[in-house]
């Protein structure tokens, strides 16, 4: 490399030759580099005349200055012709998208990276982006920040900024297999790790709690080992838990009073009930009143005593017997009991008040999605009731607003999708945002299943690798540039890698996301956790004697 | 710098010089260096050829009793008189006020000034740039080939001859643009 391509550390890549601001700009390469040494998804400054440009490679391309050339290509197999031709006859070319811009007077300087509101002149030189601006663009990380990892090829830490992640809802997507599960615990743990909010996790295969598995089948320690002050597990299968050697906090039953018709109507699709059994729950919920008619149903025997009621209520037979036969498949459940000894609500909602991070590991339940949907709706629903009542008391009575929650689903297609999320309590805070403090992180497989609309309240999204171009699509969706970002995307690595993009960072972002599972990364976790601590003794030690 | 011959006829763009010594011109593409008042002229040697001095009497075979082509000389010293060896420079560049230009100098050079054959250190100095490329490329005959020719004249002066060649190739690929064949011609005879 020579001393005209090196400055400041930053590799000159080319010329900008080509583009429009919405489009991106076109980068003819330097003949030196090659092509297969750039890879999308890194960063490049731009050196126009007056501001310096911060863009992302979102696309690399081969070009000729002859298409003769192609047709009869030179003698290749001579090192030295090809050496000449590379970046004169024939050169790469890439496709970059300016971000931001970075001014260099005192005053932009101040203010921060801004979005492009023009492109480079011709010919501006385009760099590798060096540490330092990417540090300036993505924000210095400090010590007891929380970071989710690195960009491509580079040492810096990309700060995802907790307090915006939990100002709106977000979702984590990618393939199974892609680390999904890996990242929603990194920012969980980013979350409570700088207080930002406290979470409610629907951990339907017991992963973010006690502990979790890698894709190699080596244990790795979740929330409740890294913050044990600050996290309580519930579960919803005390035996499957004792099984796991894993110590609950508190066993979640659901009485049959606490179930509405609204929570059944959440399950028409899995339980199969038909609109007419849907709308029989609300009938026999004004018949025997709300928190009585479950039992009621449930207390009917014989089938004379069914069509009585059939009658009654003007519902045909075959309807209520359909419902009835459906219904039983939830007194199957353990969790399911006629009358709970505690209230899981108040359980749930008096650690949430005390900061206390609830993780629901729903055991052997996981693997029923009926199970899931009704019982994360259900809980949900109250919650944000509480929620709401408070925020509103906050509104009117300038009393503490409750703390922000984040409540975290997965599998979430199936409650979100178009038919049902009308109704689903995770639509609504969904869409209704940060109103009433209470947002949504979504883990998902499927993102083309979850409503557009639902999609597009996402206010940061962090996507591992997806390869079904309805899922890239509905990602993707809204956002400036998006065809380029969809290369980018297209081509992850398929562990370790996600591309996030939205409210919490100042630009899409390809990270190679940090270490998890071994105990340096712990270390660095339980760093906060540890001081304080350290701190809150200190400070007892004190008052003792004090 | 070693005195070779003589301007016997100069225009802006060429000078051709008679050689001292019969059948010793500079070789072809090699630079050469003649003087115009104050500038210096450099010229890329582009043909060269060996005549009768007198337009209308061509030479004839004569060795047919020789045993060897030297006896021809030997048995008819008057022939070294009777033939000349002319040779034509394309001028590429010119020097003036210690300032190496790669462009046509003002006026041509004068008749019977001398030419002499630039040493190596001359010839490297003078290809720091290659933009007298774009004047070689467009000569009237034999334009690939003097290319080349001049191109490996110039490697030879240079330490690193190949970084040389790639650095002149590229120049080439870009003054070429639209002709790769003459392209890959022309790297063809430079790849050494």
């Amino acid at each position: 490399m020579t001393a005209e391509t090196l400055h400041n550390g930053e590799r000159r890549l080319g010329i900008v030759i080509s583009g429009s601001l919405t489009r991106g700009v076109e980068v003819r390469l330097d003949g030196g580099i090659s092509v297969e040494d750039i890879a999308v998804g890194r960063y490049v400054t731009v050196e126009g005349e007056k501001r310096r440009f911060f863009g992302m490679i979102t696309d690399i391309a081969l070009d000729a200055i002859d298409q003769r050339l192609m047709i009869n290509p030179p003698d290749v197999s001579d090192p030295f012709i090809g050496e000449v031709l590379s970046g004169t006859s024939t050169f790469g070319r890439l496709h970059v998208l300016p971000v931001l811009t970075i001014g260099s007077d005192a005053l932009s300087l101040l203010e921060g990276p801004q979005p492009v509101k023009t492109v480079p002149a011709h010919f501006s030189t385009v760099r590798e982006a060096s540490e330092q601006d990417v540090e300036r663009v993505f924000g210095q990380v400090e010590e007891k920040q929380f970071y989710v990892g690195t960009p491509l090829d580079m040492e810096t830490k990309v700060r995802l900024n907790p307090a915006e992640l939990v100002m709106r809802s977000s979702g984590v997507f990618g393939k199974t297999g892609t680390g999904k599960t890996f990242l929603a615990r990194l920012i969980l743990i980013g979350i409570i790790q700088e207080g930002a909010a406290v979470n409610l996790v629907f951990d339907m295969h017991s992963e973010y709690g006690w502990e979790g598995t890698s894709e190699e089948g080596r244990k790795v320690k979740a929330l409740k080992q890294l913050f044990p002050s600050k996290v309580a597990v519930f579960t919803l299968d005390e035996e499957n838990a004792r099984r796991r050697n894993v110590s609950t906090d508190f066993t979640v039953e659901i009485g049959y009073d606490e179930v509405e018709p609204d929570d059944i109507a959440m399950l028409h699709e899995t339980l199969g009930l038909t609109d007419a059994a849907v709308q029989a729950t609300y009938r026999l919920a004004r018949r025997f009143g709300e928190r009585n008619w479950l039992e009621s149903f449930f207390a009917i025997e014989g089938r004379e005593e069914l069509n009585e009621l059939a009658q009654s209520l003007g519902e045909h037979e075959a309807t209520l017997a359909a419902l009835r036969r459906r219904l039983e498949m939830l007194c199957r459940l353990r969790f399911l009991v006629p009358h709970a000894s505690e209230n899981a609500i108040q359980r749930i909602l008096e650690s949430l008040d005390r900061d206390i991070h609830v993780v629901l590991e729903f055991g052997r339940y996981g693997d029923d999605i009926a199970s899931y949907i009704l019982v994360s709706n259900l809980l949900t629903r109250r919650i944000h009731e509480r929620y709401r009542e408070r925020m509103e008391r906050a509104m009117g009575e300038d009393v503490a607003k409750p703390r922000p929650l984040v409540i975290t689903i997965e599998e979430a297609h199936k409650f979100l999708n178009p038919d049902i999320s009308g109704q689903a309590i995770f639509g609504t805070i969904a869409r209704e945002m940060r109103k009433y403090n209470v947002t949504l992180l979504v883990i998902d497989q499927r993102p083309s299943g979850i409503d557009d609309e639902v999609m597009s309240q996402l206010g940061t999204k962090i996507t591992c690798l997806l390869d079904d171009e309805r899922d890239i699509d509905s990602v993707l969706a809204g956002i400036a540039g998006k065809s380029e970002l969809k290369a980018v995307l297209a081509k992850l690595d398929s562990k370790q890698q996600a591309l996030i993009f939205g409210h919490a960072v100042p630009m899409p972002v390809v990270v190679r996301t940090r270490e998890y599972g071994t105990p340096e990364s712990y270390k660095e976790f339980g760093f906060r956790e540890a001081l304080e601590r350290k701190k809150k003794a200190e400070e007892e030690e004190g008052d003792l004697w004090g | 710098m070693f005195k070779i011959g003589e301007v016997i006829e100069a225009s802006t763009s060429e000078f051709t010089a008679q050689c001292y010594e019969l059948h010793q011109p500079p070789p072809f593409g090699s630079l050469v260096i003649t003087r115009e008042g104050g500038v210096e002229i450099f010229g890329v040697v582009s043909s060269a050829a060996t005549t009768s001095i007198e337009p209308g009497r061509h030479p004839i075979a004569r060795g047919s009793e020789e045993v060897d082509e030297e006896g021809i000389y030997r048995s008819s010293p008057q022939l070294a008189k009777l033939l000349r060896t002319d040779f034509t420079a394309l001028v590429v560049g010119h020097r003036e006020n210690e300032r190496l230009h790669h462009y046509l100098p003002p006026r041509p050079a004068h008749i019977h000034s001398f030419v002499h054959m630039c040493d190596p250190e001359e010839v490297a100095l003078f290809n720091q740039s290659l933009d007298y490329l774009s004047i070689l490329v467009s000569a009237q005959e034999q334009a690939d080939e003097l290319v080349a020719a001049s191109l490996r004249h110039a490697a030879a002066a240079h330490q690193a001859p190949r970084d040389f060649l790639i650095k002149a190739g590229k120049e080439l690929a870009v003054l070429l643009g639209g002709e790769i064949n003459r392209l890959n011609n022309i790297l063809r005879r430079i790849k050494g």
